[in-house]
């Protein structure tokens, strides 16, 4: 179930070209670039267009919440590679913000959309953020480890 | 029509096809037989819902297929599947919407009490009597469209002896 | 000079035609719609939210109720998703057994789209046949693990049990009607002139921007794209299985239709070679009692009725997980409502939100 994710022989090919801003990390299944968030859209960008890579579908963008920091995680498809890219990228707590994949990916706005509704971060460049799931009013962010529910009547 | 004559001999008027009767009586005993839910399927038991309505478990037979889209035309508010906060509101003002008499079946452990996802507090309704008055509450996650059909029958007997289990009147 | 005005219609969440607690705010000029938001959450359950309260095993029976009519599949994502964190090898007999159930599945979830939408154009013919049918594959499922629609027989590491000895003499018996039941769906409902004209050339998206916009699917492949998870980047045992990817040319409503129906036929395909080729031998892995995968995270995708369906799941090395997410096809595949729907009538709304064939436990999660 393994083959087609890329190997860390790969991934450090692909983070050379970036360096110092990306790294390896994890390992077999786990195995990712992590690229520091100001870079995040070109190298998006790069592994999209590049006739080598052509990582054209986004199959998935999800948030994670760390203890030190947020992580973005976008897994990328290429079909003429047949390889799956995990690209990772952090923030701090303070700033919980990332760029939009929309001007890549128009799919991505639900995806974004939910990652700010239950999880509170925002994305700078994305036409409509704003809830999705919960209803406009709802305070608070409970995917968040320190999220405590109301208690309802 | 004397009256000494059905009060003497009642066998005899069965066979001249008068039974006698209340109106509260043969208007329950009609209300019970025709029962119209309203299409109010919220999550996964409304699926086990459409089943007791198709050819296997024929809903008909009970003379209760008749599911309205409006709930001006319906008297029986199924709650199928999982309530949540945003839709407490929407499911309450089709409730109010329903001209009475009106019934509701919680149908499934998540209108019952909440299910499996009643941990999710911030976003589930522990059961659907938090919200509106329920006449039947059904067991299951789902339960069988064949636990359906005898939720309805029990609403069938409660409707025909209000007697027994008198819904409080809520405003 | 009379004036006009765009005004807003709310379709929803109660709706005979929204496949679910889905409210859809149409802008309308007259009857054609300007813009169609779909507004969701009506059925948010914190699914992800609770997977980090639950272990590994606990989990499983909520995967069923994301996308409830297709529960073997989600099982099956989820299951392979911890068993490649776990690096866990599925014997042989189960493997197949997955297959099979999984296809079964998708059989029964594409005859829910059919009967639903025969009764969204007003044949109420088609639903009774529809889920007739279905319910023959529900009994063979209740033969297996006794559920009829969430089940969580598939397990980490295999599955629940062995299946019971009637169980193949049964799916046989149903793979030999099923080609008859086809035909008669064929001549009932695709043959019939009003549901032709009803699909045929409406809410047509082009490969380029279906893969823009994240659809994956039947809904993908009608537009002409060849994705299909099981053969694309094949899971299970599903490389040793010879079966087509049925695709459309316009992906129009009609092509949307028009796959799913030929998928049903492949999927028949698919589950007669596997219980040919079913070998014998144990349906369970040998693992530890507890289960506790290694820290590290790790996505995993399969082809659902609905489309690719993935888990991202962070492991902290503890028996419950740090972070699950599910990548949800539905829930993706709604962004294309709106421009699918401009332009067109109000009729055209349903007929797209059914070949769309969102389904709700699954967008909401």
């Amino acid at each position: 179930m393994t083959k087609q994710m890329m190997t860390k022989e790969e991934l450090a090919e692909l983070a050379d070209r970036f360096t110092p801003a990306a790294e390896v990390s994890g390992d077999g299944v786990g195995c990712a670039l992590v690229i520091a968030k100001d870079r995040l859209l070109e190298l998006l960008r790069y592994v999209k267009e590049d006739a080598g890579c052509q990582f054209t579908m986004l199959s998935n963008e999800t948030a994670v919440e760390y203890p030190e920091y947020f992580e973005l995680v976008c897994h990328l498809y290429s079909c003429r590679r047949r390889q799956m890219l995990t690209v990772k990228a952090r923030s701090g707590k303070d700033e919980a913000t990332f760029p939009s994949l929309v001007t890549l990916w128009p799919g991505a706005n639900f995806q974004e959309r939910e990652i700010y509704d239950l999880m509170g971060l925002s994305f700078t460049g994305h036409p409509q953020l704003q809830r999705i799931l919960l209803p406009a009013e709802f305070t608070g962010h409970p995917l968040r480890k320190d999220f405590k529910a109301a208690v309802h009547d | 029509m004397e009256i000494k004559d059905t009060v003497a001999k009642p066998e005899s008027l069965l066979e001249r096809n008068i039974i006698v009767t209340s109106i509260e009586q043969v208007l329950n005993w009609a209300r019970s037989n025709s029962l119209w839910p309203l299409t109010s399927g919220l999550a996964c038991c409304a699926i086990e819902m459409m089943s007791a309505a198709a050819a296997r478990f024929d809903l008909a037979r009970f003379g209760y297929e008749v599911f309205r889209p409006s709930p001006r035309q319906a008297d029986l508010l199924i709650v199928a599947g999982t309530l949540t906060w945003k839709m407490a509101g929407p499911l309450k003002r089709l409730y109010e919407q329903m001209p009475e008499p009106k019934y509701v079946i919680a149908m499934g452990n998540c209108a019952n009490a909440g299910g499996p996802f009643v941990d999710s507090s911030y976003t589930v309704v522990p059961g659907v009597d938090k919200i509106i008055p329920v006449d039947v509450y059904i067991p299951g996650c789902p339960p069988r469209p064949e636990a359906l059909i005898q939720g309805l029958l029990e609403l069938k007997k409660k409707i025909r002896h209000p007697e027994v289990a008198r819904r409080d009147q809520h405003d | 000079m009379p004036k006009t005005e765009v005004y807003t219609l709310n379709m929803g969440p109660v709706h005979p035609s929204t496949h679910g607690v889905l409210q859809v705010i149409l802008d309308l000029d007259g009857e054609q719609v300007v813009r169609a938001t779909p507004e969701m959450g009506y059925l948010h359950r914190g699914i992800e939210k609770l997977a980090e309260g639950r272990t590994y095993p606990q989990f499983l029976p909520y995967t069923d109720r994301l996308d409830y009519v297709s529960a073997m599949g989600n099982n099956l994502g989820y299951c392979q998703t911890v068993e490649k964190l776990l690096g866990v090898e599925v014997p042989e007999r189960a493997e197949y057994i997955r297959v099979i159930m999984a296809e079964l599945n998708r059989i029964a979830s594409h005859l829910i789209f059919f009967g639903t939408i025969a009764i969204d154009f007003g044949s109420a013919t088609g639903m009774i046949y529809g889920f007739r049918d279905r319910e023959k594959i529900l009994d063979l499922f209740n033969m297996v693990c006794g559920a009829r629609m969430t089940f969580h027989y598939i397990r980490i590491g295999g599955v629940a049990e062995d299946v019971p000895a009637d169980f193949v003499p049964a799916v046989q018996a149903f793979l030999d009607e099923f080609p008859a039941l086809l035909e008669e769906y064929h001549g009932l409902i695709s043959g019939n002139e009003i549901f032709m004209y009803r699909l045929k050339g409406y809410a047509k998206i082009s490969a380029a921007r279906a893969l823009e916009l994240g659809m994956t699917g039947p809904s993908l492949r009608a537009s002409g794209v060849d994705y299909d998870i099981r053969k694309v980047d094949p899971y299970g045992v599903y490389d040793r299985f010879d079966f087509t990817v049925p695709l459309g040319t316009q992906g129009d409503n009609w092509d949307r239709y028009l796959v799913r129906m030929q998928e049903m036929e492949q999927s028949a395909r698919i589950i007669r070679q596997a219980l040919d080729g079913l070998p014998e031998g144990p349906v369970k892995a040998k693992m530890a009692r507890v289960i506790k995968p290694p820290a590290g995270d790790v996505y995993h995708r399969i082809e659902n009725p609905r489309g690719e369906l993935g888990y991202y799941i962070v492991s902290d090395g503890s028996t419950k997980p740090y972070r699950v997410h599910i990548r949800r096809p539905s829930f993706i595949n709604l962004h294309a409502l709106d421009e699918l729907c401009r332009g067109l009538l109000i009729g055209d709304v349903v007929a797209i939100l059914s070949t769309l064939d969102p389904l709700m436990g699954e967008v909401d999660c």
